[in-house]
């Protein structure tokens, strides 16, 4: 029995600061995505919203608010919530019920509106939380963390600031590409470095912006997708949500320490890495075939790893990579065709989902300008808050 | 007004080392797999290899370690860190310490006066009490721990 599932349609609303709410911008991708795959939405048993934390309890339930916001059907409902890996595991809750069979099609949406500046954790004094005590007691934010592993890459592995813009340029020459984007505009390397440092050595063009934006897919059992005269399909044929294994060594959002080593020897290889082992092991394939790849470049240097973590290259070549044009449009294996966060921003619950929307673009040869020739299969790597892996295969 | 000293998050550290050493950051010890646990966790063993049946029991931490990596907060960071929105702002240092002993990685800001200029991955810091700020209203000083170079090379 094959476990892959059709992706019938994809869509998005474009990214930006719209000012709107989050459930505008997902119904407008969810009706893109139905457009797309040519069905109503009454036509859907199932919707799977990816939650935000932001809008109060409307994106707490995001699943019901989009299914009421596109009219109440009594299709079944799901809302998941796992920070940056959210759209991840909307897909993958979408997937199990399409291959348990308990629904033949399943819309994915996921949408938000986020606030300028910094991320924050949620309100009140709740010193049990994590999240909440890296602000109050080290005033970290997300780009220290990112920060830290662009410095500690410098010193292991040499690494330069010029190589972390290199990723930036050649992000922003994809995003120019792509009408979906928020940031349209090339970028060079001299405007990088000239970019005021947020938390060193990253500068302002290094970091991701916060964004509005939404994703949505249609998703189906092949049966579904042959019955409705589409034979050959976009094929989700992995979707990766591990944790992370004890003890963890490299220290991640949003925590203060790493797990002590004093108990269990750590095992090689790293949390991010094992994302995409799983994601390759499930598919049946390796890095060596694919034809692109989208990963989570929350900064220019956590590109560069990402690179070593889905297995591009070897640990502390990332950089090498770049270099070489090797992940550039035009190269050997695009990241990024879509622009990336550099050039789309984040809007957490959507992200993961419009991964997927653009190597779907991308395996049906509608990709325009920045489209990969001839585009077999493609990888998505991402990582939520808290322990949260991310990460789809997708074929053609 | 009289000034409080009061720890920014309880049982974390004390600045009464056990053996006179002065101020230790303080975790927890699973005694029955030598799981150690920074900050404290004192409902359960996370080892998920742990035997069980386990006491966790305070411990004091390494007082030195190994800089794995450092940056600075060149923008102010949002609530619930306090910072005077009327006085211009002064970037803090972050540095992430690999402590010698637990072979953990502890996130601290140092001593002030430190930059990232001033640090090295690789450099031996060793940890100090400070303040992290001082509430006008209540007369309370939070005290935090800090990162201090001890001098030693990488
Ligand atoms: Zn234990």
């Amino acid at each position: 029995m094959s476990a892959d599932i059709a992706v019938l349609g994809a869509g998005m609303h474009p990214w930006g600061k719209w000012g709107r709410s989050f459930v505008e911008y997902g119904r407008a991708a969810a009706r893109t995505a139905l457009a797309d795959a040519g069905l109503e939405w009454s036509d859907v048993r199932s919707i799977v919203g990816a939650d935000t934390v932001r809008s109060g309890y409307p994106g707490y339930v995001a699943g019901a608010t989009f299914a009421q916001a596109l009219g109440w059907q009594g299709a079944r409902v799901t809302s998941v919530y796992a920070a940056c890996a959210s759209g991840a595991q909307a897909i993958g809750a979408a997937r199990a019920q399409i291959l348990a069979g308990l629904a033949d099609v399943v819309l994915v949406v996921g949408a938000d509106a986020a606030p300028k500046g910094f991320f924050a954790p949620a309100g009140g004094d709740r010193p049990d939380d994590p999240d909440w005590l890296r602000f109050r007691v080290l005033g970290a934010t997300n780009p220290a963390y990112f920060g830290l592993y662009a410095r500690r890459r410098m010193a292991v592995y040499g690494d330069t600031l010029e190589d972390f813009a290199q990723v930036k340029v050649k992000n922003a020459a994809a995003g120019a590409l792509n009408p979906l984007a928020r940031y349209r505009k090339p970028v060079t390397a001299e405007e990088v470095a000239d970019s005021a440092v947020v938390a060193d050595p990253l500068r302002l063009l290094d970091i991701c912006a916060t964004s509005d934006g939404g994703a949505a897919l249609v998703l189906s059992s092949m049966d579904f997708a042959r019955s409705r005269g589409v034979a050959d399909p976009v094929r989700i044929r992995a979707v990766s949500t591990v944790t992370p294994t004890y003890p963890r060594t490299v220290l991640d959002l949003p925590d203060i320490a790493t797990d002590s080593v004093t108990a269990v020897r750590p095992a090689p290889g790293s949390f991010r890495a094992s994302i995409a082992r799983a994601a390759y092991e499930e598919a049946g394939l390796g890095p060596g075939d694919l034809s692109l790849a989208e990963v989570y470049d929350l900064s220019t240097a956590l590109e560069l790893e990402w690179y070593e973590d889905i297995g591009l290259c070897a640990e502390g070549e990332g950089a090498k990579l770049v270099r070489e044009g090797a992940t550039a449009l035009g190269g050997r294996v695009p990241v990024n065709t879509s622009g990336g966060l550099a050039s789309f921003g984040e809007a957490v619950p959507a992200q993961a989902i419009a991964q997927v929307c653009e190597l779907t673009w991308q395996l049906r040869g509608t990709a325009g300008d920045r489209q990969v020739p001839g585009a077999r299969a493609g990888i998505t790597a991402n990582q939520g808050l808290f322990g949260h892996g991310s990460a789809v295969v997708a074929v053609r | 007004m009289e000034r409080t000293r009061t720890p920014v998050v309880s049982g974390w550290f004390t600045e009464d080392g056990p053996d006179g050493a002065g101020f230790r950051l303080l975790g927890t010890r699973c005694s029955a797999c030598a799981a150690v646990f920074f900050p404290r966790e004192d409902a359960y063993c996370r080892n998920p290899h742990c035997p069980g049946d386990g006491l966790l029991a305070e411990v004091p931490l390494s007082p030195r370690g190994r800089v794995w990596s450092y940056t600075d907060g060149r923008y102010r960071p949002p609530a619930p860190y306090v910072s005077d929105p009327e006085a211009p702002w002064e970037p803090y240092t972050l540095v992430a310490v690999e402590l010698e002993a637990e072979g953990m990685v502890v996130l601290g800001q140092t001593v002030p006066g430190v930059t990232v200029a001033d640090l090295a991955v690789g450099a031996e810091v060793e940890v100090v009490g400070g303040v992290l700020n001082e509430d006008p209203d209540t007369g309370t000083v939070w005290t935090t721990w800090r990162f201090r170079p001890t001098g030693g090379s990488a």
